[in-house]
């Protein structure tokens, strides 16, 4: 093909040929972008949530409640309160963010407007749709950490210096979460309310048993399984040994990350082939 | 509108000798059991306007679907510019313009950013999308509604914003699935004079649609489509000629008489055709045939003589009617 790009030598498109290879090689860019614009129209909501509710929490928890729990007990690592639960704050901010950009905007998408089919005429491909759909949330929840790991610096709760990390590492959860949950959500056909079921029976009971506000170990055994299949415990765990040297076998660190990279790049695989069945009928 | 020439880029990329756009041969749908599109084969040359005319579940949006590169076939060939769509998909689709038969654009965005969101999917940059943008807002009428919501607009201004949006990487072809279903008789004529201009620019245009009038107006050839089969084939002049007479007395004797009535009418005309609400005398000369009918002692309650349509073309080939 004999294609050039006419672009910039007067008003014109550049041929298909060019716009086929841009999109085969930029697709999942173009999308997100196309994601990114959709959410800069709720950036007053989204500021809000991501500054007004690290500062409720780790006000009500770190300093109202720590009030009462703050006795330097050593299952809890020997450190206050507030650096005890704040790296859990951050991870489940980030999940519930997921939680949220993984589901409604997906069902929107195939079902309510249908928006995921006006890009699918075009040249790009369910893969990259699915793909710059996940490039934005992450996009969001790496902003929306940074500002949240701000807040905790503010009230003095990441002692160490490796504090900064749990940006990556509730971002990451966040993904392990949402991953397969957006895999779920493409599956769904027909609204039934199921997202109300998730938030309420599997985001609200991992945000409360996820070794989140005590540790894990206080649980009574027989639901201990709970944090254990939860990224929201191995986030939380993974950003305490971070945040303030968190002692626990160095094997269950390196643990935490493959579960949560297993959790993200298994959503993703999930999600792209649902994408792809889905749009390909 | 520029009036591109011909020899736009990627024109050529087809099939040079023939000319030819697209070209399908046997091809097959299936879900299922169920063959949504049952060995369907045609096909066209640049710059021509094609229509696919058939009623609702007839495989017409299926084969949309199939050329435009968004559904895999079941069986058979399938060419666009020279390329299959199921190895080509991203290559197909950067050559077309799609107009869904829904409606899919971004409610959440302005009415510009629709187009330069599009845009960006062909990887096309903001310098090139901005005055293209509001060029297109322009050709279709849209100019003062450019900041506006889209859930703001009237069904009409969706559609044209739609063809709008299809227009943005400047494609030589155009899938139309129902252009102007739903419109009000204004806005469907508007949106027509948009498509005439493109047609006269040179753009294959590929529609669908239940509408005879639509078909007439827009298409120079089309095909008949049935149950996932082809009926029929050619321009609308053609295919009346081929299975209509050339006038049509409609009469109406009221609901309960239509039946018995249509049996005395026997000899009149060509053929007859008894509707329930209706009796179709067909006639190469409209008038004398009603001047039979008076002579019989039939009094019609409404009488009308009329040129054969389409619709007229699909009852005769599939003895129904085409909007139901």
């Amino acid at each position: 093909m004999t294609e050039e790009s006419l672009v910039g030598a007067g008003r014109r498109a550049h041929g298909p040929a060019v716009a086929a290879a841009k999109a085969r090689r930029w697709g999942a860019f173009y999308y997100a972008e196309q994601v990114l614009r959709v959410m800069k129209g709720y950036t007053w909501s989204i500021l809000m949530y991501s500054v007004g509710q690290p500062v409720a929490y780790l006000f009500a928890m770190g300093v109202g409640l720590a009030s009462l729990v703050d006795t330097g007990n050593a299952a809890i690592g020997g450190v206050s309160y507030l650096v005890f639960i704040a790296p859990a704050l951050l991870v489940s901010a980030a999940v519930m963010t997921a939680a949220n950009e993984f589901t409604f905007p997906v069902m929107a998408g195939f079902k309510w407007r249908r928006t995921y089919f006006g890009p699918h005429a075009s040249p790009l491909t369910p893969g990259q749709i699915a793909a710059g759909h996940i490039m934005a949330v992450t996009l969001r929840l790496v902003l929306q950490s940074a500002l949240y790991f701000a807040a905790v610096v503010l009230f003095g709760a990441s002692p160490s210096e490796w504090g900064w990390a749990g940006i990556l590492v509730a971002t990451l959860t966040g993904l392990a979460f949402g991953l397969p949950l957006m895999a779920y959500s493409a599956s769904i056909t027909e609204d039934k309310g199921q997202f109300a079921l998730v938030m309420r029976f599997i985001v609200m009971p991992l945000f409360l048993f996820s070794g989140t506000f005590f540790p894990l170990d206080n649980l009574p055994p027989a639901v201990r399984w709970v944090g254990w299949i939860s990224p929201i415990w191995h986030g939380t765990e993974l950003g305490r040994v971070l945040s303030f040297g968190y002692g626990e076998p160095p094997l269950l660190t390196v643990l935490h990350v493959a579960v949560l990279a297993g959790m993200a790049v298994t959503g993703w695989v999930l999600t792209r082939r649902r994408f792809a069945l889905r749009m390909g009928q | 509108m520029h009036n591109h020439a011909l020899t736009s880029s990627g024109m050529l990329t087809g099939d040079p000798q023939s000319g030819t756009v697209i070209s399908a041969a046997n091809l097959v749908k299936t879900y299922g059991d169920a063959a949504a599109v049952d060995g369907i084969s045609f096909s066209v040359p640049a710059g021509e306007s094609f229509g696919l005319l058939g009623p609702n579940g007839a495989g017409k949006s299926t084969t949309m679907k199939m050329i435009g590169g968004v559904t895999r076939r079941t069986a058979g060939q399938l060419s666009i510019m020279g390329l299959d769509p199921d190895t080509h998909g991203p290559e197909v689709r950067a050559h077309l313009g799609v107009v869904p038969q829904q409606d899919n654009l971004d409610e959440e965005l302005r009415v510009r950013d629709n187009l330069l969101v599009y845009g960006r999917y062909f990887g096309l940059p903001m310098s090139y999308l901005k005055p293209k943008a509001d060029e297109l807002l322009e050709f279709a009428q849209l100019t003062d509604k450019a900041r506006s919501k889209v859930d703001a607009l009237s069904g009409g201004m969706k559609r044209r914003l739609t063809i709008a949006r299809s227009l943005i990487n400047e494609p030589r072809i155009l899938l139309l699935d129902e252009p102007t279903t739903g419109l009000d008789p204004q806005a469907r004529h508007i949106l027509w004079d948009r498509l005439f201009r493109l047609k006269e620019q040179g753009v294959t245009l590929i529609l669908t649609t239940h509408y005879m009038d639509e078909a007439e107006q827009l298409c120079d050839r089309l095909i008949v489509v049935d149950k996932g089969r082809i009926m029929a084939e050619g321009s609308p002049a053609q295919l009346i000629r081929e299975h209509s007479t050339r006038e049509v007395v409609e009469l109406r004797f009221g609901s309960e008489r239509n039946a018995t009535i249509g049996a005395q009418l026997e000899g009149i005309g060509e053929r007859l055709e008894v509707l329930p609400d209706r009796v179709l005398v067909y006639a190469h000369d409209g008038e004398s045939a009603l001047e039979q009918v008076s002579a019989r002692g039939l009094r019609p309650l409404t009488s009308l003589v009329r040129r054969s349509s389409l619709e007229d073309v699909f009852l005769r080939l599939t003895g129904r009617s085409l909007v139901d």
